[in-house]
C-alpha cells in the first residue's frame, strides 16, 4: 500500500478498455450493437450475395404480390419486384440518411446550444432563432427547399447523390432545435458549477473550458436526442419521398416501401411489416447503443 | 490605513461588487445587491488573512472578485504591483499562475469526467508547453506534496473521500507555484477530523512554499488556528481587521464582539457564558441601512450610526475598526480605545450635543 515508487505507473493506461468493458456489460447495448451490425452488414454486403432472377415483364406481372417463398424470401411487390433486394437497397439509403442527418442536426444543435448557453450575449438571438425554426411549419419548408434547390444540386452532383445530400441537409437543418434547447439548458446549469469556475481561475480560455468541461458533461442528453433523431430522420425522409420531393419514385428507401405497401396493407400486411420492422429495429438498437454508451462514458457509472 | 511596506503582496482598495437587479416588464435596472461594498485590506507576503462573517455577508464574493472571477464594480486589487481589476484578458491570463483558489465543495470543484492526473495537470496544460511526461512527473510531485498515493493518478473524483478530494483541489491550486491562494471555505464541507488534516496540510505547504493565504471561513476556531490577522465582515463591509490574538482577546467592533462570543469553549470550567445575542435579521444587501450597516442590530448604536457610514480606521497599531465608537469627532482629540462601554458613553454624549 505504501510503497510509492514501485506502485506508481509510468503512464496512466487509456480509458478505452474500461469504457468497452462497461459497454459490454450492458446487455441492451450489446443486443443493439449486434442488431445494428446485422442490419448494416445486410444492406452493405447483402446485395453481393442475393441476386434475384431477372424477370421479363410478363413473368413479373405473374409474380406480383407474392407472399414469402423460397424464390422470394420476403415476397414481391405490386410490380413483381423482389422485396428482399428492394429492402437491402432501401436500407442503404435509409440508414445513410438517418445517420448523416442525425449527425448534422446534433452537431449544429449542440453548437448553437453551447454558444447560447455559454455566452450570455448570444443567448437571446440564438434562442429566438431556435424558436423561429420551431415555429416554422417544417414540411412546407422542406418542400420549398427541395423544390428550389433539387435541380440545381442534381445538376452538380447527379440525381441520386444530389437528392441524398439535399435531403440530408434539409432534414438536418430542420431538426436541430430540440438538441439546441436541451444543450443550452444543460450548459446554463453546468457553467455555474465550481469546476468551471476553477477552470476559469486557472486561466483556461472559454474554448478550452467548453471542450474540456462542458461538452463531456452534456453527452448524455445529446445521446438521447441523437438516437431519437435517427428515427425521425428516417421517417421524415420517407415523408418527403412520399410527397414526391425526396428520392426519385423508383428509388427504394424504407420509408417509401412503407408508403407503397400502405395501400395494400389489408391484403398483404407483410409489405408494411418488413420496412416497418427494419425502421423499428434500427431505432431500437440505436437507442440501446446510446444508452450503453452514455453509461460507459460516465466514470461514476463505470466505477470499478 | 494601508502602510506601504515592500512585502505587501495583495492590496485591495475600495473593492465593490454589485450585482444588478432588473425588475419590471422592461427589465429595467432598479437596484443592486451590494454584495461587497467598499472593502479595503492588504495581505503581507507569507501571511494568512482570515476572513470571517456569517452566511451571505460577501466573504466568498470578495475571494472571487479578488481573482476576478467576477468583474468588480469598482476598486482595485493590486497583486505584485499589477491591478487585477483592470488587466486585459490576455494579461490576466498570464497573471493567473500567481494566484489560485481552493474551493469550498471539493465534490463540485472537480470535473467528474476527468481523472485525477488530468485535473491536476490542467493548469500545466494551460500555462506551460511541457511534454506529457514532464507534466505527469509534476503531477506526481504534487500528489506527494499533498499526501495522495501516486497510484490514484488514474482514478476519478467520485472514487475519493471528501478529504482526499480537497487534497486534489489543493494540488491543482499548487500546480503552477502560485504565491497567493484564496481558500474559499476549504474545510466547510469536510468532516471535523478531516478538517484538521486539511488545515495542517495548508499550514505545512505555507511553511514549505512560502504561500500567502486569504482564508475565508465561518469557522472561528479554525480561523483562530490558522490566521495571522482576521477581518470580520458584515453585510459587504469589513467591520474589524485586527491581528488574531488581539481580536480574539478583545474584539473592538460590536459585531466582532457578538460574533466571537458565539465561539464555543471546549473546557466547561473556562466557559465564559456571556453570549451576545443579536436581535433581528441581517438586512438585505439590496437595501442596506442608511448609516452603519450594523446599526439595525447593534446594541451600542447611537444617532450618528444611523446617519453616516463609518470608515475602516486604524484605532490601535495594527487594528482597524469601522465604528464610530472608536472614531473621534472631527476636531476632537483621538479618543483612546479605553474599553467599549466608556467609549460608547463618551461618544453618545458627544453625539447628543
Amino acid at each position: 500500500m505504501t510503497d510509492l515508487s514501485a506502485a506508481a505507473p509510468s503512464k496512466p493506461p487509456s480509458q478505452w478498455a474500461a469504457i468497452w468493458r462497461q459497454f459490454r456489460s450492458h446487455k441492451g447495448a450489446m443486443f443493439g450493437l449486434i442488431v445494428l451490425s446485422v442490419l448494416v452488414l445486410a444492406v452493405l454486403i447483402g446485395p453481393y450475395f442475393w441476386h434475384p432472377e431477372k424477370l421479363t415483364v410478363v413473368e413479373a406481372i405473374k409474380q406480383k404480390n407474392k407472399g414469402p417463398a423460397l424464390q422470394f424470401p420476403l415476397g414481391t411487390d405490386q410490380l413483381g419486384r423482389d422485396m428482399l433486394a428492394r429492402m437491402m437497397a432501401a436500407g442503404k439509403v435509409s440508414l445513410a440518411v438517418g445517420f448523416v442527418a442525425m449527425i448534422i442536426a446534433i452537431t449544429f444543435g449542440t453548437f448553437i446550444g453551447v454558444l447560447a448557453g455559454y455566452y450570455k450575449r448570444l443567448d437571446g438571438p440564438l434562442m429566438r432563432l431556435t424558436d423561429m425554426f420551431l415555429a416554422l411549419p417544417l414540411i412546407p419548408l422542406l418542400l420549398v427547399m427541395v423544390m428550389l434547390f433539387r435541380d440545381r444540386v442534381a445538376g452538380i452532383l447527379g440525381p441520386e447523390m444530389g437528392a441524398f445530400l439535399l435531403i440530408v441537409f434539409a432534414i438536418g437543418i430542420t431538426s436541430w432545435m430540440q438538441a439546441a434547447r436541451i444543450v443550452r439548458g444543460e450548459v446554463l446549469a453546468l457553467k455555474e458549477r465550481e469546476y468551471v469556475l476553477a477552470a476559469r481561475s486557472i486561466g483556461a480560455a472559454p474554448r478550452r473550458i467548453i471542450i474540456r468541461h462542458i461538452l463531456p458533461n452534456v453527452v448524455s442528453p445529446v445521446m438521447v436526442a441523437a438516437t431519437l433523431g435517427i428515427a425521425e430522420a428516417i421517417i421524415t425522409e420517407s415523408v418527403l419521398s412520399f410527397l414526391g420531393l425526396g428520392f426519385p419514385p423508383d428509388f427504394p428507401t424504407w420509408g417509401r416501401l412503407l408508403y407503397d405497401g400502405l395501400s395494400f396493407m389489408q391484403i398483404y400486411p407483410e409489405r408494411v411489416i418488413w420496412p416497418g420492422l427494419a425502421i423499428s429495429l434500427t431505432v431500437l438498437s440505436v437507442n440501446y447503443i446510446g444508452d450503453g454508451l452514455r453509461d460507459a462514458l460516465d466514470p461514476r457509472v463505470r466505477g470499478r | 490605513m494601508l502602510d506601504a511596506s515592500p512585502q505587501t503582496l495583495v492590496r485591495v482598495d475600495g473593492l465593490k461588487m454589485y450585482f444588478p437587479i432588473y425588475s419590471g416588464i422592461l427589465r429595467r435596472h432598479t437596484g443592486d445587491v451590494k454584495a461587497v461594498d467598499g472593502v479595503s485590506f492588504d495581505i503581507q507576503q507569507g501571511e494568512t488573512l482570515g476572513l470571517v462573517g456569517e452566511s451571505g455577508c460577501g466573504k466568498s464574493t470578495v475571494g472571487r472578485a479578488l481573482l476576478r472571477l467576477y468583474e468588480p464594480t469598482a476598486g482595485s486589487v493590486v497583486i505584485e504591483g499589477e491591478d487585477i481589476a483592470t488587466l486585459s484578458p490576455e494579461a490576466l491570463r498570464k497573471k493567473r499562475p500567481t494566484m489560485q483558489m481552493v474551493f469550498q465543495d471539493p465534490q463540485a470543484s472537480l470535473n467528474p469526467r476527468m481523472t485525477l492526473a488530468n485535473i491536476i495537470s490542467e493548469p500545466l496544460v494551460e500555462h506551460t508547453n511541457w511534454s506529457p511526461e514532464r507534466r505527469l512527473e509534476r503531477v506526481y510531485e504534487l500528489m506527494d506534496a499533498v499526501g495522495l498515493n501516486r497510484r490514484f493518478a488514474n482514478r476519478f473524483p467520485h472514487e475519493f473521500s471528501g478529504g482526499q478530494r480537497q487534497r486534489i483541489g489543493i494540488a491543482r491550486a499548487l500546480a503552477l507555484n502560485p504565491k497567493f491562494i484564496v481558500c474559499d471555505e476549504p474545510i466547510a464541507a469536510l468532516d471535523v477530523s478531516i478538517q484538521a488534516q486539511v488545515v495542517n496540510l495548508l499550514e505545512d505547504l505555507q511553511e514549505k512554499l512560502g504561500l500567502t493565504y486569504l482564508f475565508i471561513s465561518h469557522d472561528l476556531s479554525m480561523v483562530r488556528h490558522i490566521a495571522d490577522r482576521v477581518a470580520v465582515m458584515y453585510l459587504g463591509r469589513i467591520a474589524e481587521l485586527s491581528p488574531r490574538d488581539a481580536l480574539f482577546a478583545n474584539p473592538l467592533h460590536p459585531y466582532a464582539e457578538a460574533l466571537l462570543s458565539a465561539v464555543n469553549e471546549p473546557d466547561p470550567s473556562l466557559a465564559r457564558r456571556q453570549r451576545i445575542i443579536l436581535k433581528g435579521d441581517v438586512p438585505s444587501p439590496a437595501r442596506p441601512p442608511k448609516g452603519c450597516n450594523f446599526c439595525t442590530r447593534c446594541p451600542k448604536a447611537f444617532a450618528r450610526c444611523h446617519a453616516e457610514k463609518p470608515e475602516l480606521q486604524e484605532v490601535e497599531p495594527g487594528r482597524h475598526v469601522a465604528c464610530f465608537l472608536y472614531t473621534p469627532e472631527t476636531g476632537d482629540a483621538k479618543a483612546g480605545p479605553t474599553g467599549v462601554p466608556e467609549a460608547n458613553e463618551h461618544l453618545q454624549q458627544g453625539e447628543t450635543k
